[in-house]
């Protein structure tokens, strides 16, 4: 017995951690892969209206449309009525269509004819706007349409 | 010069910069969620003989440029909807043995208003100038109408809410045989299928 007790010392072994900067490079990497820069540079003011009756939206199948009041720093180039937002640039009404079809083009080949239109609206917006986007997509038959919303209830906010 | 072996980097101090690096991109992460009301616009055409339906059976949703609300011509606050809703929706003003009879409505019966779920079409009439955050909210409430019935019957027959049976299979997390329940899922939907119909909004009067 005497002879294994010999061999124990009392000081702890240090913990290894050489591996520390592995691990934690490992969750670097991760948080680096699904990080998602906002890729749209908003130009209107985005006040998204609150519901609680969602559904989730499928990214990779989808097409963002943006309205709104100009954001404050474009309003003396581009006056406070809302606007039409696809990509990085406003877009008119009667240009919508062709803006839209070229924002189709850049999803997978295999999802465009199933593509959604996400529809990020502000708050303040008139109903009538919203009404214009959807005739023109009616015709374009781009018929799925999701009205992005945040969490929450208009009645008990 | 006598060469000198070069020391060995200390590499004690990486494991700080990376967590630094890592709680970077820790604080600027949103995994961005977005969710939103879903709907399937009607495609264009014409529309040779439009079906006929009954006064009773359609639930007219007014709401004007100032965001008042007015629904069968009486003025309504947007909490009172819901509850307006699905009592129309729940009526199940059918007598009893007619094939339009509807076996599961709990509501009044009462025969000035909808015949059966099957029937009752909720129809929203917007003015140009009505607010998108008073359209989304009309919009909400009639969902949550139907997201409550759906709910009602999927716990009476099959003891699950279906909201959450269906949000879990769309995330993928859903504990259980998908395929089998999807067709439970489709029988609840065929109990009260969702008839949102939109009138084209009225040109303002200015």
């Amino acid at each position: 017995m005497s002879k294994f007790r010999k061999k124990k010392s009392n000081e702890l072994p240090a913990v290894n951690t050489a591996s520390l900067p592995d691990i934690v490079f490992m969750l670097l990497f991760f948080f680096m892969v699904v990080t998602v820069l906002r890729d749209d540079n908003l130009l209107v003011q985005n006040v998204l209206p609150k519901a609680d009756q969602v559904e989730k939206l499928k990214k990779d199948r989808s097409v963002y449309i943006y309205a709104g009041k100009p954001s404050a720093r474009y309003q003396d180039k581009f006056g406070t009525e809302a606007k039409i937002q696809i990509g990085d640039k406003y877009t008119d009404i009667t240009n919508l269509k062709f803006a839209l079809t070229e924002a189709r083009q850049k999803l997978l080949p295999e999802l465009q004819d199933r593509v959604m239109v996400a529809l990020k609206v502000d708050e303040n917006t008139n109903t009538g706007k919203v009404t214009d986007i959807k005739q023109e997509l009616r015709e374009l038959n781009m018929l799925k349409i999701i009205y992005i919303t945040t969490p929450g209830n208009e009645i008990n906010n | 010069m006598a060469r000198r072996a070069t020391p060995e980097v200390n590499a004690g101090s990486m494991a700080d910069i990376a967590f630094l690096l890592l709680i970077f991109f820790l604080v600027t992460t949103t995994i961005e969620k977005d969710k939103g009301i879903a709907r399937q616009l009607p495609p264009i055409e014409d529309i040779v003989d439009p079906p006929k339906i009954k006064e009773k059976n359609l639930f007219i949703v007014n709401v004007n440029r100032n965001d008042q609300l007015l629904v069968d011509d009486n003025l309504m606050e947007l909490k009172n909807l819901r509850k307006a809703a699905i009592a129309f929706l729940d009526n199940g003003g059918a007598s009893n043995g007619t094939a339009e009879y509807c076996n599961y409505c709990k509501g009044k019966r009462d025969p000035a208003s909808s015949d059966n779920p099957e029937k009752a079409v909720i129809s929203v009439q917007n003015d140009r100038l009505t607010s998108y955050k008073m359209y989304i909210a009309v919009q909400n409430e009639l969902v949550a109408a139907y997201n409550f019935l759906r709910d009602r019957e999927s716990q009476r027959l099959y003891g699950w809410k279906f909201t959450e049976v269906n949000n879990a299979i769309e995330e993928g997390s859903y504990k259980g045989n998908e395929e089998a329940v999807k067709p439970k899922l489709e029988e609840i939907q065929k109990l009260f299928p969702m008839k949102l119909s939109e009138a084209e909004p009225k040109k303002s009067g200015s």
